[in-house]
């Protein structure tokens, strides 16, 4: 048998699932006393070149309460075309059209190879994709111009049937009327007001047929139009149109007195974008795509005053119960996010500005319908640009990577129940029996909604064993596990993804070391992170830390060999070797650390972590360190002071961050202009190789990440610097001698100092 | 005499000013005032040149009245031969009056006062000066009596007709002149009528012989020379026919002599004009009508007399058909009779107390000390000392006030004076500004002030020197000093918020329902619109109009519209959110015309082709307003909505109104409800508007029952106007509609205005009428107040007065001119104090009394039954006429009806007054139309009420 190692990868190529255990432990208490809980994590819409979607629709269940697809691992009588569902056992009949199956004729997803397929729904009106721009016109004039020419680029992006729309908004909020000839009308709401989606669709005309102009041409039934066709167009239609109409904005013509900051009503923008959207296209794919270059500042959503000598609230306002007007700015994005949600419309927000722009407040939006956070310093930077585009990058079959208005629904064998889902989703709130009372994450069903979602988000979902100790279950005896993703493909076709895997259930006093050899500890860092995380938004973070603390002793206590009181002999065998180390940098991440981050970076960095896949979130949580120098090829070195050199050039890949590092004798020789000389070609190669890579990772992520190039000494080694693990500090500096690294003045502990007190406290028998 | 004195040298200050009406001579569409009315007079007018050449107005305003003076400076000793001048300046109309007319606008208005007017007036004012002796007063009375055999002469209903009926009869009871014989002959000359207070003066006395020598003509050829006075004084009548022109059913408002002066040969009318003279003076006293054979506007109403019969009070002894309309006193006559007298001669103010001529009457003013009538009209210019005297009389004492008049052009404007940073010179305690009848006391040192007797430090930047007089040596340099009217430039400490305003802003307002748009008033608006934004008022001789203008459409939303000069097309912003109103937008919305002509003229292209489809019929109305209003609030200036609006508001917005008319509601305790608004949501938006300086015109264009009680609010309340056409169609409408228009956009407008009325101990200002809004009690503040607009003031005694020092008036409003400019304008007006009923009675103006009667009344309806009111005004006019009798007539029988000279008139217009639509509505009348004309008499002026309420009728065929 392959190593789990090679299980794992495979499993994860193909079904896009990672598993903290791969051997499940087969009664509760054994699940509970693992410490890490059963969990996945999936990725429901991994890019699989090789799986071409099947043009029907799934065979289900005929019991009600099961429903589930039929699958590879269900048991067919081909002869009495029978076919027993793996989850409830109900025998069911194959419909008509598959009489003529057989073991030698069977269909795609009866094959082990298929335990995932995708299935093409015919049936349902198709409906375009929508795409209305919600825009800040309180921007510098530079940064307007960028953005409008970001804004007239993307229009050339969008598939041509696609609806657009256009809201700007500043002091107040104007929606676009896209349609007219001649002169350019907009709807111009009060940004102070907070309207009900009524009241909007109202004063939008959308309640009625809105143009009594339609003069009843008899006879003649004319296609029902669309009632908001003023505001939303396809693409190809008002190209021009809206290419000139983004050309026009302006800034905001009211003035901003000296020490005000300008009236911003994004609050009320966001409310009439839901509120249009949703009076005319509910349950069709839209992205709302939110522009704003500061905080909300007026109206519902207000996140500071307009007066300048009034900062923003920090962490350190919000911790003395100082942030005036962060709860109901939260709770108008979280009503607007959770209407949105229900609607399965999108809302992506860009915000670039030098100051917090509010992402605390409104990241439920984003969060919660999943949309995209985008967050950089001005429009006028590549990072956001060149991030914009790829919004609407295509993939191998030309179809944008992007889909909408998901429902994931989780369907359990009988000895497992679901907890919980952790990522960009909300619950639909199904009971159903395979519903675990506890919750981990957003749980207390069985389906989420992800009304927004890409080839690379990515839920953790959480697992509760129910089987009971004295119910033991059948020698090989398999657990399964359901997940089927309901669809709006980006081509508008509705599209079911179904995955369906098995794992082996074993007894925990018995085969213990199988059950510890599946472990696969990535997969369980990035579980164990996402719950750490969402904890930490409800939580003080010092609590986190604790239970995150605890966990891992316990998990070491658990797994670890050693002799009672005596840390130096503990020792953890190769599947959770790597796994304290993760927690450690964990525990220096921004995701659980507030220092040194303003409110609206933890939001960022938060929403980021929650929906990417395992292996950018391994690297947010410990960040790649590679080592380019003249002794050899580039490789990767430990993320500790003791690797920063004086002869070699780092690359730091933090996933938010790519530093590149050069070190003291390199930057001495750059800044000697060694590299322009012919005979220190070689030298110039070395420059230039970290260049190269950076540039790679540059072109693949999502959203692009802030590209710093710095050296020894520079300021921006800083991002270096409050990384790596501090092995050499001021405080021991000079008990390592003159050896190799720098220092890093820090009070921080260090991976050895943590992992002393881990053993220590692994051994002792108090806790 | 004193007017001899007071006839100044001229005043340095005297010299050319700017007069506001000289852009209307860029002849924008002709004359706009008078567009109309020339048409009529035309067809009959031909003989008469003068009047016709009427397009600069500069030039048509001197007429041959104006001509007369010169004529008569050179006659100056001899009065007769200036009528006779008169006759002849008649026939040579062309050639002469050109002459004429350039030295008049040419030469100072000031300049050219010194010598003729002064030495002819004084034997025309004379009579009045001198306190008449009792014998004067017992053969006045005698002069005024009407005999009559008729028992219930004083009954206070219905009186005023019953006794003229008897003259004939009576007429062997006129004891004291042979004047009286002409009468029963029914056919007594109009200019030989009685008597009034001159009786006693020997003219008088050759009066008779004379008057019988023109009887006989009877076919009109006397009247030639009355007829001369409203052809070529024009003024008189073409004035008010303009200003309110949209009356919804009176008739045609110019005045024509009756039918016979039409017929009449336009020949030269010789013989009479000498024969003529002497009587001329006493043409003021006739009591009663002119016994002129044909007279059709008397025919019609009395005769019939079912109107009569059918008026509530207690039952006429005496069959209708034996009243005789010719006993009955002619306005038109007596109209006559003072533009012939009065119409020559400049009214110079200089003296306390002088009754000016009729508002028919087109006089030239010289101001020398008090403000022209043209500003200031009172019920009467004699007050009774005391309080009880006043409850006597029951006379009202009003003043009628015009603060921004137009002036004809040969009058100049009044001086702007700039006293720099420290602002106009007050009275400490009263406020009072300085104005000529301060005293100044201790070598110039202090000045006692005029109405509140504080003495006040001459700040010493204004000290000057007193000459032996008393007076200041600079008097005649400043117009403070020596003037009725003038102006201050005000300070900063005047302006709102302690800042100077910016220009003002007018913003069109135009409803685009569907109504609106099938009628074609869209198109049409919006194609006039385009040039007549280029004749929006300017100040002086600016060359283009400081006011910035926005558009805003509207059905049951509203759509601004960007017009920003950078922009290649207008861009509309849609406003839905009616119910908490916003302006969308600050910058482009409020434009320099010039600036921006080219997307203005795009936009107002666009607007008809934009709604053409439209099938919105509701609209909304309050939010309309509010619009506007904040927009100014925006742009932090004053200014003015124009709204063009075709129906009922029922969409659902604040200010919603619903269909409330109900006709069954006439004659009973509620029929007041119909003349109250349904809301009272509109007065607190024209409370907001009056706070940001925002005066609403509206145009109206119902199709049905609009309820103009609500919608006038606003308006009323701010000081601006309603112009209402009912079934507005193009073909028909478009005339009258576009006239107004312009006239409305162009008059000169002052905005955001505070008048304040300041009296002299003894008397104060207790009540005010017209189109305004009052915080307190005495401070009217005015969103906006223009040339048209009238404010009448009652007072009340609140302590005695003193004879010798009279009452005086200040009038001041504070307002920002059409170029931004903050201003104080400043009226006084003296007038005099009597113990003597006699003099109260022989000093009133009958149509300033209605004018503020119909007021009253007006007001009256809102809150009492109209049969109630109509029962006042009836009573309140038997009293004082019974006062009259009792107090100042000489005994006579019971039957007859006694009527001051000066009153002669006032049962007749009473009457009118009385059978109004508001007061007494004919069938065809609607809720809407009373409404209307109930605000619209509000802000009358007198020459409009006498108009208004006594229509002149005119043949234009030969019957």
């Amino acid at each position: 048998m392959a190593t789990y190692l090679e299980f794992i990868q495979q499993n994860e190529e193909r079904d896009g699932v990672r598993f903290s255990w791969n051997v499940w432990p087969s009664s509760r208490l054994e699940a509970t006393r693992m410490v890490v809980p059963l969990a996945c994590l999936l990725t429901p819409l991994k890019e699989r070149p090789d799986l071409p979607p099947v043009q029907y629709e799934p065979v289900l269940c005929s019991r009600t309460t099961c429903k589930a697809i039929l699958n590879p691992l269900c048991q067919v009588d081909y002869r009495a075309k029978l076919w027993a569902c793996n989850f409830c056992f109900q025998r069911n009949q194959f419909p008509p059209a598959y009489t003529g199956i057989s073991e030698v004729n069977q269909p795609a997803e009866l094959m082990p190879q298929f335990s995932t397929i995708e299935y093409v729904i015919q049936r349902g009106a198709q409906s375009p994709l929508i795409f209305l721009y919600v825009v800040d016109t309180c921007l510098e004039e530079d940064d307007l111009q960028a953005l409008k020419e970001s804004l007239q680029m993307s229009l050339s992006l969008l598939p041509p049937d696609a609806l657009v729309g256009l809201i700007t908004f500043g002091r107040m909020v104007q929606v676009h009327e896209l349609s007219c000839e001649g002169i350019s009308k907009s709807y111009v709401f009060r940004g102070t007001k907070d309207l009900t989606a009524k009241q909007i669709q109202d004063m939008l005309g959308l309640t009625k047929p809105a143009m009594p102009v339609q003069q009843a041409r008899p006879g003649q039934p004319h296609e029902q139009p669309f009632v908001s066709s003023r505001f939303l167009q396809p693409v190809h239609k008002i190209d021009m149109n809206l290419t000139d109409l983004l050309g026009e904005l302006q800034r905001d013509p009211w003035p901003v007195t000296q020490g005000k900051r300008p009236l911003r009503s994004t609050g009320v923008a966001l409310s009439i974008a839901v509120g249009l959207l949703e009076g005319t296209f509910p349950n069709t794919g839209a992205r709302i795509m939110l522009f704003t270059g500061g905080p909300p500042t007026q109206g519902p959503g207000m996140v500071v005053g307009d007066e300048l000598k009034v900062p923003i609230r920090s962490w350190h306002d919000i911790e003395k119960d100082n942030a005036r007007f962060m709860k109901k700015a939260t709770k108008h994005y979280e009503m607007l996010a959770n209407r949105t949600a229900t609607n399965g419309h999108c809302i992506d927000i860009y915000a670039c500005a030098l100051d917090q722009t509010g992402l605390l407040e409104m990241k439920c939006c984003a969060n919660l319908t999943g949309g995209h956070m985008v967050m950089g310093d001005s429009f006028n930077t590549s990072l956001f640009k060149q991030t914009f585009q790829r919004i609407f990058s295509k993939d191998f079959n030309g179809d944008f990577r992007m889909a909408f208005g998901a429902t994931l629904e989780v369907k359990t064998s009988r000895e497992l129940k679901v907890a919980g889902a952790i990522g960009p989703c909300v619950s639909l709130n199904v009971k159903g029996p395979c519903v675990s009372e506890n919750e981990l994450g957003v749980g207390g069903t069985s389906q989420w909604k992800i009304c927004g979602l890409d080839p690379t988000s990515t839920l953790g979902i959480y697992f509760e064993v129910v089987n009971q100790h004295n119910a033991p279950v059948p020698q090989g005896g398999r657990g399964a596990i359901q997940f089927v993703t309901q669809y709006q493909h980006s081509s508008t076709q509705r599209r079911i993804r179904v995955t369906t895997i098995a794992r082996n259930w074993a007894d925990a006093q018995s085969q213990l070391r199988h059950i510890e050899a599946a472990f696969d500890q990535e997969a369980a860092a990035v579980l164990m992170a996402r719950l750490g995380v969402f904890r930490a938004e409800s939580e003080e973070g010092p609590d986190v830390l604790r239970w995150l603390d605890r966990q891992l002793i316990r998990l070491c206590q658990k797994f670890g060999q050693y002799n009672k009181e005596d840390p130096t002999s503990f020792r953890l065998s190769d599947s959770f070797s790597l796994y304290p180390q993760f927690m450690f940098h964990l525990r220096r991440s921004p995701f659980l650390q507030v220092f040194n981050n303003s409110p609206d970076e933890s939001s960022y960095y938060r929403h980021h972590f929650a929906r990417q896949d395992l292996t950018q979130s391994l690297i947010m949580i410990q960040p790649i360190l590679y080592s380019y120098s003249f002794h050899g090829p580039p490789e990767p070195v430990l993320l500790d002071s003791s690797s920063i050199l004086a002869e070699r050039i780092l690359l730091m890949d933090t996933f938010f961050q790519i530093v590149i590092y050069l070190g003291e004798t390199i930057a001495q020789w750059r800044k000697a202009g060694y590299q322009d000389m012919p005979e220190y070609e070689n030298f110039k190669h070395l420059l230039q190789a970290p260049l190269d890579d950076a540039q790679e990772i540059l072109q693949a992520r999502f959203p692009m990440p802030r590209y710093i190039n710095t050296e020894h000494g520079g300021s921006q080694a800083r991002f270096l610097l409050s990384k790596v693990n501090p092995s050499q500090t001021h405080n021991n500096l000079y008990a390592w001698g003159q050896e190799t690294g720098a220092p890093i003045l820090t009070d921080d502990v260090s991976l050895q100092v943590f992992m002393d007190h881990l053993k220590k406290l692994a051994v002792s028998s108090a806790c | 005499m004193n007017v001899n004195q007071s006839a100044p040298p001229l005043p340095p200050f005297g010299q050319s000013q700017p007069v506001y009406p000289g852009y209307h001579q860029s002849s924008y569409g002709g004359q706009p005032g008078s567009t109309a009315p020339p048409t009529p007079y035309g067809a009959y007018n031909g003989p008469v040149p003068g009047y016709q050449q009427t397009p600069p107005p500069g030039v048509s305003r001197a007429p041959p009245s104006s001509e007369a003076p010169p004529a008569s400076t050179a006659q100056a000793p001899c009065g007769q031969a200036a009528y006779g001048q008169f006759g002849q300046g008649d026939v040579q109309n062309g050639p002469s009056s050109t002459v004429q007319m350039q030295r008049f606008p040419g030469s100072q208005p000031f300049g050219s006062v010194p010598l003729a007017p002064v030495v002819s007036q004084p034997t025309v004012l004379q009579p009045y000066g001198p306190p008449p002796t009792s014998a004067q007063v017992t053969a006045q009375l005698a002069g005024m009596q009407i005999s009559g055999a008729v028992a219930p002469a004083l009954p206070p209903v219905g009186l005023g007709y019953g006794p003229p009926t008897s003259l004939a009869s009576a007429s062997g009871s006129f004891p004291n002149s042979g004047l009286y014989g002409s009468y029963p002959q029914g056919q007594a000359p109009p200019l030989s009528q009685a008597q009034g207070h001159l009786g006693a003066q020997p003219p008088q006395r050759s009066a008779p012989p004379q008057a019988s020598s023109f009887t006989s003509p009877a076919s009109g050829g006397p009247r030639m020379p009355s007829m001369t006075g409203p052809l070529l004084s024009g003024q008189g009548f073409g004035g008010p026919s303009l200003s309110q022109p949209n009356h919804v059913s009176s008739p045609p408002p110019q005045a024509l002599p009756p039918g016979t002066q039409m017929t009449g040969p336009p020949g030269p009318p010789p013989p009479m004009h000498s024969s003529q003279q002497p009587g001329y003076q006493l043409q003021q006293n006739g009591s009663f009508g002119p016994a002129r054979g044909p007279q059709p506007n008397y025919g019609s109403p009395y005769p019939g007399a079912p109107t009569f019969g059918s008026q509530p009070g207690p039952p006429q002894p005496l069959p209708p058909k034996r009243l005789d309309p010719d006993a009955i006193p002619s306005p038109i006559q007596v109209i006559e009779d003072d533009r012939n007298n009065r119409g020559s001669e400049p009214f110079v103010t200089g003296a306390r107390g002088q009754v000016p001529p009729l508002v028919t009457t087109n006089f030239l003013v010289k101001d020398q000390g008090n403000a022209s009538p043209r500003y200031i009209r009172c019920t009467s210019y004699n007050i009774p000392c005391t309080s009880d005297m006043a409850k006597q009389a029951q006379v009202p004492l009003a003043a009628v006030i015009k603060p921004l008049a137009r002036l004809p052009p040969e009058e100049a404007s009044p001086y702007v004076v700039d006293h720099g940073e420290s602002g106009p010179l007050r009275c400490n305690r009263c406020k009072a500004y300085m104005c000529p009848f301060m005293q100044f006391v201790e070598g110039g040192r202090r000045f006692q002030c005029c109405f509140c007797s504080c003495i006040n430090d001459v700040p010493p930047q204004y000290f000057q020197h007193l000459d032996h007089t008393g007076k200041r040596v600079d008097a005649y340099d400043r117009p403070e000093l020596s003037l009725g009217s003038y102006e201050f430039l005000a300070t900063v400490d005047y302006c709102k918020n302690n800042k100077f305003p910016s220009p003002p802003a007018f913003i069109f307002m135009i409803d685009v329902s569907y109504n609106a748009i099938r009628s074609g008033l869209v198109r049409l608006l919006c194609e006039e619109l385009k040039s007549l934004i280029d004749f929006l008022p300017r100040e002086g001789g600016a060359e283009e109009s400081a006011i910035r203008v926005g558009f805003v459409t509207y059905n049951k939303v509203l759509h601004f519209y960007n017009v920003k000069s950078s922009l290649a097309q207008p861009q509309m912003m849609v406003v839905s959110d009616v119910a908490d109103m916003f302006v969308p937008l600050l910058d482009g919305f409020l434009v320099n015309v010039s600036e921006s002509r080219a997307v203005i003229t795009s936009l107002l292209d666009q607007i008809p082709e934009m709604f053409a489809d439209t099938r919105e019929t509701e609209t909304v109305f309050a939010p309309v307003i509010q619009a506007g209003m904040e927009a100014l609030k925006a742009a932090e200036c004053a200014g003015k909505l124009f709204l063009f609006h075709t129906s009922l508001p029922i969409a659902e917005a604040p200010g919603k109104l619903k269909n409330r008319d109900d006709r069954k509601l006439i004659n009973t305790d509620k029929e007041k409800t119909l003349f109250q608004p349904q809301t009272g949501a509109y007065q607190t938006l024209a409370k907001e508007c009056v706070a940001q300086g925002c005066c609403v015109d509206l145009f109206l264009f119902p199709n049905q029952y609009v309820d103009v009680a609500t919608l006038s609010v606003v308006p009323q309340l701010t000081g601006g106007s309603v112009y209402k056409y009912a079934c507005f169609q193009v073909e028909n409408d478009q005339e009258r509609f576009l006239s107004d228009l312009r006239r409305d956009v162009q008059k000169v407008v002052g905005f955001d205005a505070v008048m304040r009325v300041r009296t002299s101990t003894g008397i104060r200002a207790v009540d005010f009428f017209g189109a305004f809004y009052m915080s307190n009690t005495t401070d009217v503040e005015l969103a906006g107040l223009d040339g048209d607009k009238t404010v009448t003031v009652e007072f009340k005694h609140d302590d005695r007065l003193n004879e010798e020092s009279g009452a005086l008036l200040q009038c001041a409003l504070l307002y920002t001119s059409c170029a931004g400019q903050r201003r104080l304008r400043i009226h006084n007006l003296a007038l005099n104090c009597c113990t003597q009923l006699a003099d109260l009675y022989r000093n009133c103006e009958t149509d300033t009394l209605i004018n503020y009667m119909a007021k009253f009344a007006y007001r009256g309806v809102l809150n009492s039954p109209v049969k109630t009111v109509r029962d006042t005004l009836i009573t309140q006019c038997a009293q004082i006429l019974a006062c009259y009798r009792k107090n100042c007539a000489s005994p006579s029988s019971a039957g007859q009806l006694i009527l001051p000279e000066c009153m002669k008139l006032l049962p007749v217009y009473l009457n009118c007054v009385l059978k109004s639509d508001v007061l007494q509505p004919g069938a065809e009348v609607t809720t809407d139309d009373r409404a209307y004309v109930r605000q619209l008499v509000t802000s009358m002026d007198v020459a409009e009420t006498n108009v208004f309420f006594y229509p002149r009728l005119l043949p234009l065929t030969r019957a």
